[in-house]
């Protein structure tokens, strides 16, 4: 779990934030910690992104992280991720 | 414990007495004239009731949500205006009471309702979004002197003419998107309405609710720290829902007890016979159950999930659950009241007899409006298509 692992990581959530969260802005311009909701992500292109991180890294959101809060920045969707392989693990 | 239930057996005590004394005897005025329920809104006032689900600590009530439910329900049975409106106040006072996160001058304004039991009355739909709350085109915009203001085109404001103060959802800033919504509270010597339509609807005619261009200036204290995003689905949208589903289920609930006095009246006329209308009852009284059993799971549903961490709330299962209440609820009400038209015939169609259920009908039907199905069907659908149990 080297920091260059993270920062792909960190890469490939920006690259499907791109792809489904619909952003008036570039996502490259936001921070790890920048809200997508206040960036302009609509709660439908939130399922959307959802969806995108669940087919790109080949798992399943359980319900109880299907939340707003999960999904409101970068750093919050690794943090997920995190937590989702250390389950798996 | 006993404190509590003696404290909401006492308040939905006198709600009941302010339904049978107050609401049932204007219902038909106030169907028919789509006038406000003065009498009613005046009676609940006097007894505190705008204060009830504020808690102790600000001087209210302190009566539990299912009691406010269930006044929703015992109003609904009498007049179903004037539980909309004791609905749609305790949605905003609610709505404050849960996210006021120690914001002093929300705390204060807690107070100042207990005090003056101010009626609270909601701009959250607007004209151009699409029917979406979640969305807003009017925006929070700061002025000189720490004052701001704000100018929104409602499409209706329910009972906005009566109301002391207003709940506004506002975009945060000139600059800000569509859904990064706040809410603002405003009194009626900031806001000015000037309306934009009429008022002759087909049901919940007392709810006075016609359109308005809402135009306010206000401290910037007024913004409710929490964001709408927060305030809207963990407390504002499933306790709407809970509250409309109660006072709709109070509604049918009237029209099947009227049908059920009708099929009595008939078997006593001729003791020996069970009246052909008896078996239609029977079914009807299953289509009452149906209603009643999705309202009443609904609401357990939500006290448990608001027991724990309410973050729960926000789960996409939980955002389902209290949509498909709504459209569950909203579908069945009207339903039962026709079935209660088709058991007491033209003497339930007339308007002026002790079986008409005309304005039962009329006030259900626009319960798919309030916030149409259509609208919600289509959010549940992308729900669906991610969360996993529901």
């Amino acid at each position: 779990m080297g920091s260059s692992e993270a920062s792909d990581v960190g890469e490939r959530i920006r690259q499907v934030v791109r792809e489904h969260g619909h952003l008036p802005v570039d996502v490259a311009t936001l921070g790890d910690d920048a809200d997508l909701f206040q960036a302009g992500m609509t709660s439908h292109a939130s399922v959307n992104l959802m969806l995108g991180l669940e087919a790109a890294f080949d798992i399943e959101f359980p319900d109880a992280m299907l939340k707003r809060s999960v999904f409101q920045s970068v750093s919050a969707i690794a943090a997920a991720l995190a937590q989702l392989r250390a389950a798996a693990a | 414990m006993s404190i509590a239930v003696d404290r909401d057996q006492a308040f939905l005590a006198s709600i009941r007495r302010i339904a049978d004394e107050v609401a049932a005897p204007n219902a038909d005025d106030v169907d028919r004239n789509a006038r406000f329920p003065a009498e009613t809104v005046e009676a609940l006032r006097a007894e505190r009731a705008f204060s009830a689900y504020i808690p102790d600590e600000y001087g209210g009530g302190g009566v539990s949500f299912e009691a406010i439910a269930a006044a929703c329900f015992e109003l609904g049975r009498r007049c179903g205006a004037s539980a909309m409106v004791f609905a749609m106040h305790q949605i905003q006072i609610a709505a404050i009471a849960r996210h006021v996160d120690g914001a002093p001058w929300f705390e204060d304004y807690l107070r100042q309702v207990a005090r003056e039991q101010r009626l609270v009355a909601s701009v959250t739909s607007e004209i151009g979004t699409g029917g979406d709350i979640g969305k807003s085109i009017a925006a929070v915009r700061p002025g000189d002197d720490g004052l701001a203001t704000f100018e929104k085109q409602a499409p209706t404001v329910s009972y906005g003419a009566y109301a002391d103060d207003l709940l506004t959802t506002l975009r945060r800033a000139p600059d800000a998107e569509p859904g990064d919504q706040v809410v603002v509270l405003t009194h009626r010597d900031q806001f000015t309405l000037e309306q934009t339509g009429t008022w002759d609807p087909m049901g919940m005619r007392g709810t006075c609710s016609p359109g308005y261009v809402v135009r306010a200036t206000f401290p910037i204290e007024q913004v409710l720290p929490t964001p709408f995003s927060t305030v809207g689905t963990e407390s504002m949208v499933p306790i709407s829902h809970i509250l409309w589903s109660h006072l709709w289920l109070g509604i049918s609930t009237d029209a099947f007890d009227r049908a059920r006095a009708f099929v009595r009246a008939s078997a006593k006329s001729r003791p020996d016979q069970l009246p052909p209308t008896a078996t239609r009852l029977s079914q009807l009284m299953s289509e009452l159950s149906l209603l009643r059993a999705e309202v009443s799971t609904g609401l357990r549903d939500f006290t448990e999930a608001s027991a724990g961490d309410r973050e729960a709330l926000s789960t996409m299962a939980t955002i389902l659950r209290f949509n498909n209440l709504k459209i569950a609820a909203s579908e069945q009400a009207p339903r039962v009241c026709q079935g209660a038209m088709s058991v007491c015939g033209i003497v339930g169609y007339k308007n002026d007899t002790p079986f008409s259920v005309g304005r039962h009908l009329r006030d259900t039907m626009s319960a798919c409006l309030m916030v149409a199905n259509d609208r919600i069907h289509q959010t549940n659908a992308s729900l669906l298509l991610i969360a996993k149990e529901v």
